[in-house]
């Protein structure tokens, strides 16, 4: 088949397989009838209320109730803006800002901080909605007019100038995505998965789409249970979880704590993984403990549609050989580009390009940054061909595979989540009493540190930053100097603070 | 106990450890916290914890973990 359309999935599964649980909490379940029925019924009452080819906030837990939202979403037309139920005010104020929504579906969990929002738009209790009756002209006339190249979701991704980046993606990568993945990988209808990353991100596509294209099901694990190991090992036993595609800090608090030998997960096959670098011992103990399942490490940027490459784990690396991030999924081709904008040559390190229909449509209402990261592929001058420029180095090893390096600026992976130093940076200096401010990546320790000058305490700044950022982005520490140590160019010293806050050993 | 307060006021320098006791319940350690909390007391207190006892009743509040650290260091 060839689709123009991610809900052709769930309209292909639904009657196939109708009461089989497509996704779950673990609390309660929703069968592909039912998904297909309410996501039906969000479309309609979208459709009536005239919201067509615009945003749609999503203001809800991670609960089955939000992925009928977003597919109810684009029967309407429409695409879903998922926030973190926890996001902090600042940040979500400055989301609103960027897209500029008329509608948000909220759920009961997140009633109060949907009341806190500014009454400029309509808001909509999911419940209120998930009944509505289905207007089947409506959603046809919807389906007629929708193109494969039309936006599904914008995912937002943290901005070096303080001012989060949403990534708009159509349906044709989405479905590239899919497709590619799923063959890659090997997933299908007897898969379990058990999801670990937020849904305001690309990741939780992993989980969302093969579910939907298979009749498979996922399982949205209870975020606690990443504090506690063995209580996740045997969340992951009750559900027959035979599927996991983690941020590499949640597969090694289970390893690392004991608990792949007191509780060890018994049905994993396929253990995927990427995000951050594998402690290598930490790895190795996963290998033990799993001989025969297969391993993947998946890279890739979210303006290429999550994920371009993936490295199936099957040889043994020698001592001190970084896990690659192997080649491209089918449809997808990677460029290693030099400072003179050619290719580099075999064996060197280049930027890493992007090309192929998993180039997403660029940041949303934000045309400079799109033309900074989205260009014409520098080796193509005959024709226009926008390909994702992604900041990020790599090399080809002697197996072939690519092997990722470094960032090219400030940007780094912190606990599996995209962080831009920047950001941080400017969060901080809107504290009044905070002069100069400069973040460094301690990547030894895995600590983001935060050098400052001004009257702020360390204290004070906390209980600042806590409402201005997600948790994940603040600093371990915040150290008070005289001054800012500068470069002999009169810049901020990044390299000397960073290699005095790896001396502090935080 | 200090000790154990020290390491808890490393991670998050604006708690007040000795009052609060709803460490998990309320959010305030998340999942790395808890790795470098058992990797710390694994240091300092030469007492290792084992899987079983890594759950939230244990570390809701540093009197909590304080007596699990005691009981491991009798056994």
């Amino acid at each position: 088949m060839y689709y123009t359309n991610i809900l052709e999935y769930l309209e292909a599964t639904a009657p196939r397989c109708p009461d089989k649980t497509a996704f779950s909490d673990g609390v309660d379940y929703m069968s592909f009838s039912e998904l297909y029925a309410s996501s039906r019924a969000i479309g309609s009452f979208l459709c009536e209320r005239g919201y067509y080819r615009e945003p749609v906030v999503v203001l809800m837990n991670k609960h089955p109730s939000a992925i009928a939202t977003f597919l109810g979403s684009i029967y309407a037309g429409c695409f879903y803006v998922c926030l973190d139920a926890e996001m902090p005010e600042r940040r979500a104020q400055l989301i609103f800002e960027s897209i500029k929504p008329r509608v948000v579906i909220y759920d009961k969990k997140n009633r109060h901080r949907a009341e806190k929002l500014p009454d400029s738009f309509e808001k909509v209790l999911y419940d209120d909605i998930v009944n509505y009756p289905e207007n089947t002209h409506a959603l046809a006339g919807v389906r007629a007019r929708q193109l494969d190249t039309d936006p599904i979701y914008i995912v937002f991704t943290s901005g070096s100038t303080g001012i989060p980046k949403g990534v708009a993606a159509c349906h044709r990568s989405v479905i590239d995505y899919t497709e590619t993945l799923c063959e890659a990988v090997g997933f299908d209808e007897n898969t379990v998965f058990a999801n670990q990353t937020p849904l305001y991100f690309d990741a939780p596509l992993k989980e969302i789409m093969p579910t939907l294209k298979f009749g498979a099901t996922a399982y949205f694990v209870p975020k606690q249970l990443f504090m506690f190991p063995v209580k996740l090992c045997e969340y992951l036993n009750e559900h027959r979880i035979n599927t996991v595609c983690w941020v590499v800090s949640a597969l090694v608090m289970i390893s690392s704590l004991g608990a792949l030998e007191k509780t060890p997960p018994k049905y994993l096959t396929k253990i995927c993984f990427g995000s951050e670098v594998f402690p290598l011992a930490q790895y190795k103990k996963w290998r033990e403990a799993y001989p025969n399942a297969e391993f993947f490490n998946l890279y890739g940027p979210t303006e290429a549609t999550g994920m371009s490459c993936y490295w199936r784990a099957d040889r043994e690396l020698s001592d001190g050989e970084p896990i690659p991030v192997g080649r491209p999924f089918r449809n997808t081709e990677i460029l290693l580009i030099g400072e003179d904008k050619k290719q580099v040559a075999d064996g060197e390190v280049g930027e890493i390009y992007i090309r192929g229909t998993c180039v997403t449509l660029g940041y949303f209402r934000n045309k400079e940054k799109t033309d900074e990261a989205f260009v014409q592929n520098p080796l193509n001058d005959a024709y226009p061909e926008l390909v994702y420029k992604t900041g990020d180095l790599g090399r080809y090893n002697s197996h072939g595979e690519l092997v990722f390096v470094s960032r090219k600026d400030s940007q780094i992976k912190h606990m599996g989540h995209r962080i831009e130093l920047g950001e941080i940076e400017a969060a901080s200096l809107t504290c009044e009493d905070i002069r100069q401010s400069c973040c460094v990546y301690d990547d030894e320790n895995k600590k983001i540190v935060m050098f400052y000058t001004g009257e702020a305490e360390e204290t004070e700044i906390f209980k600042y930053m806590r409402g201005l950022l997600p948790k994940y982005m603040l600093p371990a520490r915040c150290i008070k100097l005289p001054q800012m140590p500068l470069t002999p160019n009169g810049k901020l010293d990044r390299k000397g603070m960073r290699e005095e806050a790896k001396a502090l050993n935080i | 106990m200090d000790k154990l307060i020290e390491i808890l006021s490393d991670l998050h320098p604006d708690i007040d450890f000795e009052s609060e006791d709803g460490l998990v319940d309320n959010g305030i350690l998340d999942s790395l916290d808890i790795v470098t909390l058992i990797t710390e007391i694994n240091d300092k207190f030469d007492v290792s914890i084992p899987a079983e006892e890594i759950i939230p009743e244990n570390f809701n509040s540093v009197q909590a973990l304080f007596a699990l650290i005691e009981k491991l260091d009798e056994e």
